[in-house]
């Protein structure tokens, strides 16, 4: 197996073309006969290269966590192509991925439940080290992880604590500092400031801004104001089809696809408008 | 003419378990009016909420403060007396729509119950009176929506139907906790327009609670800005978002990212105002 890595970034670190997911629709199951299919994902285009942020954006449905999900390969594409790193991993098995997951990382939408929440906070950060054996030790492994939570401006006073100790925005802080620990190709985080408060939002961005020249970062979201504030170029997905992508502010200055339109027209912008809720 | 002052929370002090979670709050909502009350979380603006509903957390104490509805000050008022009016005069639109339909009731027996309660009108009359509202909400098909249960709904149908019940009993002030959070932005959108025009029909005060202030700058006739338990500024929308005044208000607005401006024009909360706020509090609660 090869283990050439592109470093070009011009090259796409990770790259889809005519992506197709199906899943079984259990809701839809019925004894002694298969569960019908459903089409997730129909076709999607995608490529993403170092340094480059892209967002995708989409309401609920739409197929953007289940998007995020195959591009990291947890589930084996029903038809298309993807390709990691030049190598095609479409329908590469689990033991050819597991030494390139180590260079495609997640960071989730809840940090509560995705951090273990018996490990203390170093052990968290320094796991992927230990996982990928990037470390010789544990005491090393410790070392680096508290120089990762320097980077994601946590004090060192927060490594021997426990998740359930920190605030939101300081869990997922842990959240990115675990995820760029083996110095991830690929970041794909999921919804990651949802659940935060503007302040603390926006301080989370900017420490994506921070990193996002080190990766290729794929950032899911419903909310395209966040999209807007930190991604190059959007996808805007509905049904599981890409209706529109392009450079983010070329895109939300003129949107050229009715759902795109229709998106950017339902978000309340903090000022007045008395217009703007309209009648039914 | 200015219409007459609904609710009126005065001076409202609460604790929870000693810790103080309100400190003086003071806001006026007046009929037919929106009066927004925005702040990040633990500024204390869905306690402010439950007290006026009367459900506070059972550690909660109020330990000074009124609040008078139509003149009648709630927190005097004997429980039997109390509970009367909730439902019927003041009603919950509720955050969750997920939770807050009983998951193995019927839709319409969830309102249709309500209707015979406060209104003390009979099965068919009320059947007939919940059809209407469903057609109000605009809801397709409202007669065979009353036989359904709430899983099969969508997240949006579910919350126009807490809409539709919490406008039910024609109630004066109706408290909306975050009610369109749960929701995807155009469904958000159809929502907000629902409320603002069942408000508009039957002049019905709301106190709308939510951390978004773009939701406020839309629908809200005045805004009370909070953090740490107290209101910064209750002015109206019109002058808080065309000059707001508090370094709070505008630090937020800073920290809101658009979709209509480049990302680097994004500023955080500064340390300095936050430690300011905090100052304030310390100053606060040493002195009661």
């Amino acid at each position: 197996m090869s283990t050439m890595r592109h470093t070009d970034p011009v090259l796409p670190v990770l790259e889809a073309r005519g992506l197709r997911l199906h899943l079984a629709d259990r809701a839809g199951a019925r004894w002694f006969r298969k569960a019908p299919r459903l089409e997730i994902l129909r076709g999607i285009d995608l490529s993403v290269a170092q340094g480059e942020t892209i967002g995708v954006v989409g309401e609920s449905g739409s197929g953007k966590t289940t998007l995020g999900r195959t591009l990291l390969r947890l589930y084996e594409p029903t038809d298309g192509s993807l390709r990691f790193e030049g190598q095609d991993i479409t329908h590469a098995r689990e033991e050819r991925l597991r030494p390139m997951r180590a260079r495609m990382q997640c960071i989730f939408q809840d940090p509560l439940s995705s951090l273990n929440p018996r490990h203390r906070i170093e052990d968290i950060v320094a796991q992927p080290l230990l996982s990928f054996g990037l470390v010789r030790d544990r005491s090393e492994a410790r070392g680096r992880a508290r120089q990762l939570l320097e980077r994601v401006q946590l004090s060192q006073s927060f490594a021997l604590r426990y998740p359930h100790e920190l605030s939101g925005g300081q869990r997922q802080r842990v959240g990115i500092a675990r995820a760029i620990a083996a110095s991830p190709k690929l970041v794909i985080a999921d919804e990651i400031v949802s659940g935060l408060d503007v302040s603390t939002q926006a301080q989370i961005l900017m420490l994506l801004r921070e990193i996002r020249a080190e990766t290729a970062l794929v950032f899911i979201s419903h909310d395209l104001s966040v999209v807007r504030a930190l991604c190059d170029r959007v996808l805007v997905m509905h049904r599981g089809v890409v209706v529109e992508q392009g450079a983010t502010d070329a895109v939300f200055a003129r949107p050229e696809h009715d759902y795109t339109r229709d998106l950017l027209a339902s978000i309340p912008l903090p000022e007045r408008d008395p217009n703007w809720i309209g009648s039914a | 003419m200015t219409p007459p002052v609904l609710l009126d929370i005065d001076g409202l002090r609460v604790s929870v378990g000693g810790r103080p979670v309100l400190r003086d709050v003071s806001l006026q909502v007046r009929s037919g009016e929106i009066a927004g009350l925005v702040g990040e979380s633990g500024a204390g603006k869905t306690m402010a909420g439950r007290a006026v509903l009367g459900l506070l957390p059972d550690a909660a104490r109020v330990l000074s403060g009124e609040i008078r509805f139509d003149g009648t000050d709630l927190l005097s008022l004997k429980a039997r007396a109390r509970e009367a009016l909730l439902g019927r005069d003041i009603a919950l639109i509720p955050q969750n729509p997920m939770t807050a339909l009983n998951p193995v009731a019927r839709i319409g027996t969830q309102i249709v119950d309500g209707l015979r309660m406060h209104l003390g009108l009979d099965r068919n009359g009320a059947r007939a009176r919940a059809v209407e509202l469903l057609q109000a909400v605009h809801l397709p098909d409202p007669e065979s929506l009353l036989r359904r249960f709430p899983h099969e709904l969508s997240g949006g149908m579910r919350q126009r139907v807490l809409i539709a019940s919490a406008f039910s009993c024609r109630p004066r002030l109706v408290i909306a906790d975050e009610p369109t959070t749960a929701l995807d932005v155009t469904v958000q959108k159809q929502c907000l327009r629902l409320i603002r025009e069942l408000q508009r029909q039957h002049a019905t005060a709301v106190l709308f609670v939510t951390h978004d202030l773009g939701v406020v700058a839309k629908l809200c006739d005045s805004v009370a800005v909070m953090h740490g338990g107290r209101i910064l500024e209750f002015r109206s929308g019109d002058d808080i978002f065309r000059a707001p005044r508090h370094p709070y208000t505008r630090a937020l607005l800073a920290a809101t990212p658009r979709f209509d401006r480049p990302g680097d024009t994004l500023v955080p909360v500064s340390a300095e105002v936050l430690a300011r706020l905090q100052e304030e509090v310390d100053v606060y609660d040493a002195a009661h």
